[in-house]
């Protein structure tokens, strides 16, 4: 079997975090679908797991927006495929998210990680 | 800004493009072709529910398919008319009903009066424990209204009768005599002219008058310049000074036509024991009822005191004016408005069953939506648009019928009667009476969407889909079903031994013992215009009248008095009696002046003694006649005859002998005991006012323009009016209106509700012997006879109507009592009314289950077998 089953060690994506990764994939390059669903799953280490339904409703959500632009390509191996942009706009929400992602994070390492006690043993 | 949406199309081919670019890496890790494609679609999960999604993205998911299903059910409805239109009356019919009841119980009891801050007046009156309100004396009024420090303002009204001087005559027109702040102490003003000036309520004040608006608008053609103008009252010149708004109505005044100063006395009314003028006060702003009710009974007493008024136990009334204007019909209101509340709870019963029946029908349409995917949500969400659309469209027919009672049952009320009752005018659909409309309509759409819903809530739809199913949902329904045939039967009996009741109090009241014989009796009232001066010659018109209306043929006797009967048990006198010690005791009677023809002429029964005579005149010492009911208070063993009733004629003492005792006639209104009456000469106290009481040998209706025609000969300047029938008289009066009112409506009721709780049951029945069916063939198929399938569909239908009906005389007893006050000579558990309705249920079930056993016990078991 070449791909892993959906397993135990993966966990859902947080409600809203799905934007934040893929304009982060896509400030590397436009891309399609496809290919930012696998680089999401790829980037954390298989961890997490694309719901590829709400991927594609987060994708049409951020190009309503216009963080996102896309137009038909072809791939690679010579598919057709929907690719996406990061627009200016979005460039900025980036930076936005990633600031209010860092917060957060920071707030919730403060909470589960800062007041070492008799739970911080765990592995 | 509208951008172009992208088109489901585009996003079912990046969907494609998605799982071709996942099986070509699949493909390069190694998989096989076909193996490629499968995981990359398992990895995608749902490719609908992905498109399913981006469909419904931006959209109003809900609205949307809430739109589909209004369609749907308008089309189910279309589909099936018979059920549609059923269910849409009986709902409009409820609704409509209770709309129309609640239209007058809003104008009634809910609506302020037409007057500034309407629940700070009160009527402030005289009252002791035995005559609740009694009215002030002039001299007692103004005393009142000097030491009293409840009150912002206190001010009388007294009913004054004149005779208008029009082009054809003369015309008897009611008029109201006020003090002067009357009408800013109720906060109405003018729209036309002025109101009273300050000076002008002295006494030999100027002679002014206030028109009331439909007076202005139909004796005087709603002319401006009426303003200035002089108008001719009994022979007197009256200034027009100002026109009444036309929402002004003031309803222990009735339909006054005329509002004048208070500038003149007569001798009685400077008397402090001359009761005659209504109080009404607005209380100062902190002050309670309570607190005037004290300081006004301490005033009474006070001036007692002070002139020697043996006033034992009088004390003074202080209770709201809505009260007054609205006590009476209160009660019989709200027993509507329940009666009208139980019609809806049935309709709306009804139709819930009907539609349950309906759902069941559709149990398997229902059963394969849900296997396709449609949620429990969906599913009910279905349910609520039926709901909604039927409850609609009865809410629209719910508004017709409510438009078209309210117009009737306001026709049903006589004029009369109705200038009495203000706030009929305030009957119509307004924004109340559309808000409860619409959440009746609510509520109703509630229950009709609730019952299928949450039955649909609580079972396994699958089981459905098998086919002739028995299972579990089948007997829930027959349950819920049977439960709500238990509802209906029971609200049906509850109004229809209301109905019951209040048909039976209808009856005995009417047919109450007079103590005379209305039939064949018409009646008039005449004013005589001040040409008649002196007792002399008053007493020689009573003659004249007596004489000239005896001769015309067909009139058998004529007699006169102060006030026919059964009308009010007023005036009230005090007396006591000669030779007797008398420490102001109550011992109020009524007081009848009448004719010496008068009493046999209403062949009334003469006891003892005898009745008047011609010679019985001013010349002569008082006569009385007492009734029994006197007789047996006052003279309880004692020979009445011979005996002097002492009173006080106006400041005057007065002796009257009591030369005779008739049987009781009913003077006051039907629903009220027989008071002590005394009876005196109408010679001895001559007045310009008084009423006919004409004897006729053929029908007395046929007889009224003959009579008119007379006194007209008489002197065309004699008032003449309320020229009616003795019968007519008796069913127009207050008592017989409202409780025929009542009887008749919550009788219309009740009908409606028998129908709709026998349907009910019928429906029921029809529903479970059309389930079992193949039972029933079973049964027959192993040798049961018919007589016993009969057996088994009455035994189910038997033991739904015994459990309503027990339910239904518990809850009638107890709703009976309640309305107590409304039933006239019977008891609230009456065994005859409930036996009654108990029967006439008891058949109607029968009767309604009857079809549905009979198609039972004609199954053939094998068609039955084979069926399904």
């Amino acid at each position: 079997m070449p791909t892993k089953e959906p397993n135990a060690d993966r966990i859902a994506l947080l409600q809203g975090t799905l934007d934040l990764l893929i304009l982060k994939t896509l400030l590397l390059g436009p891309c399609h679908g496809q290919g930012i669903a696998r680089s999401i799953q790829r980037q954390s280490e298989e961890v997490f797991f694309v719901d590829h339904g709400s991927l594609y409703l987060s994708l049409q959500r951020l190009e309503d927006r216009k963080w996102i632009t896309a137009k038909w390509g072809v791939s690679q191996n010579n598919r057709k495929a929907r690719f996406y942009t990061l627009t200016a706009k979005g460039r900025d929400q980036l930076t936005a998210k990633t600031t209010e992602w860092r917060k957060l994070a920071r707030a919730m390492e403060l909470i589960v990680g800062g007041h070492p006690g008799p739970d911080s043993q765990e592995a | 800004m509208w951008k172009r949406r992208r088109s489901a199309e585009d996003f079912a081919e990046e969907i494609r493009s998605h799982l071709a670019l996942e099986a070509d890496r699949l493909l390069e890790e190694g998989a096989s072709e076909e193996e490629a494609q499968r995981m990359a679609r398992v990895q995608f999960g749902s490719v609908p529910a992905a498109r399913e999604r981006f469909y419904l993205r931006n959209r109003l998911e809900w609205l949307d398919n809430f739109a589909r299903d209004l369609k749907f059910a308008g089309r189910q409805m279309v589909k099936n008319p018979g059920y549609a239109v059923t269910a849409v009356f009986v709902l409009a019919l409820g609704i409509g009903a209770s709309t129309a009841i609640f239209a007058f119980v809003d104008a009634a009891l809910l609506k302020p009066l037409p007057y500034k801050n309407p629940y700070r007046l009160m009527s402030v009156n005289e009252g002791s424990p035995s005559s609740a309100r009694w009215p002030l004396s002039y001299p007692d009024f103004i005393d009142w209204r000097r030491l009293n420090h409840s009150f912002t303002a206190i001010d009388v009204y007294s009913s004054k009768g004149y005779l208008l001087r029009t082009r054809s005559g003369q015309e008897p027109v009611r008029a109201q005599e006020v003090s002067g702040s009357f009408f800013q102490t109720l906060g109405v003003q003018p729209i036309l002219g002025r109101d009273f000036l300050p000076d002008e309520d002295r006494l030999g004040g100027p002679n002014v008058a206030v028109l009331s608006y439909g007076t202005w608008l139909h004796r005087f053609g709603a002319r401006r310049d009426i303003v200035g103008q002089t108008v001719e009252l009994s022979d007197n010149a009256y200034t027009v000074i100002g026109v009444l708004p036309r929402s002004f109505v003031f309803a222990p005044a009735g339909n006054t036509e005329f509002w004048v100063p208070i500038n003149s006395l007569t001798k009685h009314e400077t008397s402090r024991t001359f009761y005659n003028f209504w109080g009404v006060g607005r209380l100062r702003d902190g002050v309670t009822v309570q607190m005037a009710l004290e300081e006004m009974t301490a005033i009474a007493k006070q001036l007692h005191q002070e002139y020697g008024i043996d006033g034992l136990g009088m004390g003074a009334s202080v209770v709201p004016l809505s009260e007054v204007i609205v006590g009476d019909v209160r009660p019989i209101l709200l027993t509507l408005m329940g009666a009208a509340t139980l019609l809806l709870l049935i309709a709306s019963v009804n139709v819930a069953s009907l539609v349950l029946v309906r759902s069941e029908s559709r149990r398997r349409e229902l059963a394969v939506r849900g296997a396709l995917g449609a949620t429990r949500a969906r599913l009910i969400q279905q349910f609520v648009a039926e709901g909604l659309l039927l409850t609609g469209f009865a809410g629209a027919a719910g508004l017709l019928v409510a438009g078209g009672l309210m117009r009737l049952l306001a026709r049903l009320v006589p004029k009369d009667m109705a200038s009495n009752m203000p706030f009929l005018e305030g009957v119509g659909l307004n924004a109340h009476t559309t808000i409860l409309l619409v959440a009746v309509a609510g509520m109703t759409a509630l229950l009709v969407t609730a019952t299928p819903a949450l039955r649909l809530a609580s079972r396994d739809m699958r089981e459905n889909l098998k086919d002739g199913d028995r299972g579990f949902s089948s007997r829930l329904w027959a349950r819920l079903g049977a439960n709500l045939v238990i509802v209906e039967l029971a609200v049906a009996f509850v109004l229809l031994a209301g109905a019951g009741l209040l048909g039976q109090s209808l009856y005995r009241m009417l047919h109450e013992p007079l103590g005379f014989e209305p039939d064949h009796l018409a009646t008039l009232s005449v004013s005589a215009p001040d040409t008649y001066k002196g007792e002399q010659q008053i007493a020689g018109l009573y003659r004249e009248v007596a004489e000239r209306l005896s001769s015309l043929p067909g009139v058998q006797s004529v007699g006169m008095t102060n006030m026919l009967p059964v009308q009010c048990n007023c005036p009230i006198d005090r007396i006591h009696f000669a030779g007797r010690p008398y420490h102001g005791e109550h011992n109020d009677v009524v007081e009848r002046r009448v004719s010496p023809g008068y009493l046999s002429t209403l062949n009334a029964a003469l006891m003892r003694g005898r009745y008047f005579q011609d010679s019985d005149d001013i010349s002569r010492p008082g006569a009385a006649v007492i009734n029994e009911a006197l007789a047996r208070k006052y003279f309880p063993a004692q020979d009445p005859i011979g005996q002097r009733i002492e009173n006080d004629e106006g400041g005057r003492p007065s002796v009257w002998e009591i030369v005779g005792v008739v049987r009781d006639i009913r003077e006051g209104p039907l629903d009220v005991e027989i008071a002590p009456t005394e009876y005196f000469p109408l010679q001895q106290a001559p007045d310009h006012s008084f009423n006919l009481a004409v004897r006729t040998r053929q029908d007395a209706g046929s007889m009224l323009s003959d009579l008119i025609k007379t006194l007209r000969q008489i002197n065309p300047d004699l008032g003449i009016s309320d020229e009616a029938t003795m019968n007519d008289e008796i069913d127009g009066t207050q008592a017989a209106l409202l409780h025929r009112f009542a009887a008749w409506l919550v009788s219309g009721f009740a009908m409606i509700a028998l129908v709709l709780g026998v349907v009910g049951l019928y429906g029921v029945i029809a529903y479970s012997v059309n389930q079992r069916t193949r039972e029933i063939g079973v049964r027959m198929a192993l040798g049961a006879q018919r007589s016993s399938i009969y057996g088994l569909v009455l035994r189910q239908a038997g033991f739904l109507t015994a459990v309503g009906l027990t339910i239904g005389l518990i809850c009638s007893v107890a709703t009976s009592m309640l309305i107590r006050n409304l039933l006239f000579g019977v008891y609230p558990w009456d065994t005859l009314t409930l036996t009654g309705v108990a029967a006439l249920l008891a058949v109607a079930s029968l009767a309604a289950s009857f079809l549905p056993a009979r198609r039972a016990a004609s199954v053939n078991p094998t068609d039955a077998l084979r069926a399904e």
